[in-house]
């Protein structure tokens, strides 16, 4: 028997097996509910980004969202209106400020 | 990572890594353990750990195939699993062949018993060698690949598979020297 005998009865005995329909399925299962738990955190995440003002002028990355997650895209979209809202209102706000700080050091000068 | 279009890439990504590497992972369980029922806990498990650490994994790719990474978790669960219950490797070809789609019944009756040989062969071998060997005809993985799941250079790696088939060789000619 040669080498290359040896080699093609390895590929007659060692020949992919495909796994089975529950064990495909329990696999799947398991993955949904990690990636689940990871969407949750992601919310969590989106909250608590919310809260924090130093996330408010934060460059929001192109949301591409696919399959399962598709409902979430309008979610995300808006919330990124709703950041950008609160972003127009701070620079508002910062624009007053400067204007009565500009106020105050004209009134302070004469 | 703190992003959501990176966590939605990932899950997305890791799909497809599960998709295309179940029959892989499953094969290698199979053919390492020895019996379906186990080599289902394998494959799932290395799924689930695969799963936990695939941020890190990808990233320290560098755009390489993870396919040697993904067999690599199976081998240390696999290893673990002998370490743990002090088991040996228990090949069962009849299981093996009903489900696996690549034989059909005629070549599998003909050469059942040319097959069972070669499985109890490959059974014998020493750990490194066995994995080597299934890593090359059963998953179809290259010397670097196989080099990557081993932790080899692809010179070792390519020396231990012929070592592995030549070993296996000499074990198949035995009974004929014998009759």
């Amino acid at each position: 028997m040669s080498e290359v005998d040896v080699e093609r009865l390895l590929r007659s005995a060692l020949v992919p097996i495909e796994p089975s329909g529950a064990l495909t399925d329990r696999l799947e299962q398991r993955l949904s509910e990690l990636t689940a738990t990871a969407a949750d955190e992601l919310a969590d995440w989106e909250l608590s980004s919310m809260r924090d003002p130093r996330n408010w002028v934060r460059p929001v990355a192109a949301v591409v969202i696919g399959g399962t997650a598709a409902g979430a895209l309008v979610v995300v979209r808006a919330r990124q209106q709703q950041r950008k809202r609160e972003t127009s209102g701070l620079r508002a706000l910062e624009k007053s400020v400067r204007g009565v700080a500009e106020d105050v050091q004209k009134r302070l000068r004469r | 990572m703190d992003e959501p279009a990176d966590k939605q890439r990932l899950d997305r990504d890791f799909t497809e890594l599960y998709r295309a590497h179940l029959r892989d992972v499953y094969s290698y369980a199979y053919y390492r353990i020895g019996n379906h029922h186990d080599a289902e806990d394998l494959t799932e498990q290395t799924f689930l750990q695969a799963y936990r650490h695939f941020e890190r994994a990808q990233r320290e790719s560098d755009g390489r195939p993870l396919r040697p990474w993904l067999i690599r978790i199976a081998h240390n669960l696999a290893a673990n699993y002998y370490r743990d219950r002090s088991r040996r490797p228990q090949t069962q070809l009849e299981d093996a062949a009903i489900i696996s789609t690549p034989h059909d019944t005629e070549r599998l009756v003909e050469g059942r018993e040319e097959v069972q040989e070669v499985l109890e062969g490959v059974s014998n071998l020493p750990d490194d060698r066995r994995e080597a060997l299934i890593m090359r005809f059963a998953l179809d993985m290259d010397n670097r690949e196989i080099a990557r799941a081993l932790g080899r250079s692809e010179g070792a790696t390519k020396v231990l598979i012929h070592r592995a088939i030549r070993q296996l060789e000499e074990s198949l000619k035995e009974p004929a020297r014998d009759e």
